[in-house]
């Protein structure tokens, strides 16, 4: 495939993640603060991000196992997801958040649990568009091409 | 773009320092100030940021979480302020206006910004900043 298809690819691949709502235009600052002097800012990010919230999916399971659920505990980490999900503008995560702390204040334990496994989807589903989005970057990268900058208003 | 070069010559004596127990906020922060051509380093909680200044070091500008273990937010900024610090700082956390950053604020800060932390939002902390 020629490297102007792959840009074409790329940018329609990216307005798609934004239409679904899967990303908000917090992922467009971490894209424009990316440069020559740090070509690899926004996969760096995402990683960190990917290993937080997996340390917090598993913290949160583990919690809401227990016998004497710790509510306050399920909160905080929910606070903490929240807040790391809206750094990268992972939006859908970001916004199942809040019904979830929601149900930790009202101690409602069906409603975690319904919450977390939503947060799981979530966050699974974007996990592997922005792979897929990275290993397309690669692909444009490795064919000599650049990453196009994204003019999107919304 | 909003780095322009009068923005990073303003920019180019100010010293910042991020406090933040998030890596990703820690890279994005330190990104931000970076691309303004602000000097940075990095505390991963309160009590860090109070050590530095024991140290000796002083900061323009202090970019302050709310929730870190260890020392929070508003004991560190209580902290610094109690020992003299005058440097600019500002709260920067997930916690929205209406929820309880009220005491973080009479901690002693200068400016209160909700994450996630823009270039914009930057800007507007910088303007609060007074080098001497």
């Amino acid at each position: 495939m020629e490297v102007g298809q792959m840009q074409r690819q790329w940018v329609d691949y990216t307005k798609s993640l934004f239409l679904e709502g899967l990303l908000d235009g917090q992922f467009l600052q971490l894209q424009q603060l990316q440069d020559e002097s740090n070509p690899d800012f926004v996969v760096e990010v995402v990683s960190l991000f990917f290993d937080d919230s997996e340390k917090l999916l598993n913290d949160i399971t583990r919690a809401l196992e227990q016998p004497s659920v710790d509510f306050k505990k399920i909160g905080a980490h929910v606070h903490q997801f929240k807040g790391s999900s809206s750094s990268v503008g992972a939006q859908r995560v970001k916004n199942g958040c809040i019904p979830f702390r929601n149900f930790c204040e009202e101690q409602n334990i069906e409603g975690c649990i319904r919450c977390l496994q939503q947060l799981k989807q979530e966050y699974y589903l974007v996990k592997n568009k922005l792979e897929t989005l990275f290993a397309m970057e690669q692909q444009i990268v490795a064919a000599g091409g650049s990453i196009p900058m994204l003019e999107l208003s919304f | 773009m909003l780095n322009s070069t009068n923005a990073n010559e303003a920019a180019a004596k100010i010293t910042a320092l991020v406090v933040d127990d998030s890596r990703i906020n820690q890279s994005i922060h330190r990104k931000l100030l970076e691309n303004l051509g602000i000097e940075n380093q990095v505390a991963g909680n309160g009590k860090e940021a109070v050590d530095v200044h024991c140290s000796g070091k002083q900061f323009d500008l202090i970019l302050m979480d709310m929730d870190m273990p260890i020392m929070n937010g508003i004991e560190a900024t209580r902290t610094l302020r109690a020992m003299g610090i005058r440097s600019t700082i500002a709260g920067v956390s997930s916690h929205a206006h209406n929820e309880n950053i009220q005491e973080f604020v009479n901690a002693g800060l200068d400016d209160y910004q909700e994450k996630p932390l823009t270039i914009s939002k930057l800007i507007s902390i910088l303007q609060k900043v007074n080098i001497n």
